[in-house]
């Protein structure tokens, strides 16, 4: 197994914020259009993070006009040029999917400071 | 030149290429190996090398073996493993293969023993559809119709359960990902036959490409 740790350590980022699951996150996608190449920007809740090492993922959840909208990042992907922590979220459990049956007024998340 | 190395399989992980898109990977630990015969046409009546990998310890080597592997100078080697080639004129006796004889891009067959499935029903085994589960059903997974009444017997090659796995299997046309000529590690595009730990045989496809 520490044969695999090594052929990823060359793959890992260096630089990742610490971030949990709560926590409101912009997640900043290199996207190719034609030979352009530019960043867009989404943001939402982080609503869990999944595996370890080189596939350790995280679900990001965001409501746009009333439909909810969730997308999965690899952590480690280069597509993913950044993640920037907006607000810290106090939650109580690692897998947020609740979420997705609340809306409005109950679907908000305590700050933790 | 035909390339052929001996690895052991490590286990699956996944790389980012130059798109960024993940690609899954089989981790071999290829190498080192030493070519500890090389059979001419002239000697043997064909062509082929005989190539040797990991270690053995000295008292478990049976007596011919250990000849075998003195005349090389060589550590015994537990496994040995013969290839055929074109042309063995590229290859010495002794001589060390290390995992960059294959470089990232090229494509290789890779086999191995398949992992050993027991005795198992023809869903599994021969991806035969199942029956319904429910409605007062009371056939699952059976394997179906044994054919005809008329011949009162089955006829022969009929699809039935049985042993699976535990075959030597090839998957080809994988693409090499990364090879490290240090560390002797071959990263593979794709799944490879057997258990982590297995011993696989690593070759130039056969395929066109």
């Amino acid at each position: 197994m520490d044969l695999i740790k090594d052929v990823e350590k060359q793959y890992l980022k260096e630089e990742i914020p610490s971030f949990a699951p709560g926590d409101t996150v912009k997640v900043h996608v290199k996207v190719v259009e034609g030979a352009r190449e530019r960043t867009q920007v989404f943001e939402g809740v982080v609503i869990g993070r999944k595996g370890s090492g080189l596939k350790e993922t995280f679900t990001v959840r965001r409501v746009t006009y009333g439909i909810g909208v969730e997308r999965i990042f690899p952590v480690h992907s280069p597509v993913v040029d950044r993640i920037e922590v907006v607000k810290r979220g106090r939650v109580r459990r690692a897998k947020l999917y609740y979420l997705r049956k609340l809306t409005g007024k109950a679907a908000r998340i305590r700050e933790r400071r | 030149m035909t390339k052929a190395i001996l690895a052991r399989k490590v286990g699956m992980t996944q790389v980012y290429d130059a798109q960024g898109r993940a690609v899954p990977v089989t981790v071999l630990q290829a190498g080192p190996c030493f070519v500890t015969q090389v059979k001419t046409i002239r000697s043997d009546g064909y062509n082929s090398i005989q190539l040797g990998f990991g270690e053995k310890k000295e008292q478990r080597v049976n007596r011919p073996l250990r000849g075998h592997f003195a005349r090389l100078k060589l550590k015994p080697c537990r496994f040995l493993r013969e290839f055929r080639v074109l042309d063995a004129a590229g290859f010495t006796p002794g001589q060390e293969l290390r995992a960059n004889i294959f470089e990232a891009g090229d494509v290789v067959d890779v086999s191995a023993v398949s992992r050993g499935k027991g005795f198992a029903g023809s869903v599994k085994r021969l991806g035969a559809r199942r029956g319904p589960m429910t409605h007062g059903s009371h056939y699952h997974r059976g394997p179906g119709s044994m054919g005809a009444v008329a011949p009162n017997r089955v006829f022969r090659g009929r699809l039935l359960p049985g042993r699976m796995g535990g075959q030597r299997r090839t998957v080809h046309k994988l693409r090499v990902m990364q090879s490290d000529a240090e560390r002797n590690i071959l990263l593979v595009k794709g799944s490879v036959p057997g258990p982590r730990g297995g011993l696989v045989e690593v070759k130039e496809t056969v395929k066109g490409t």
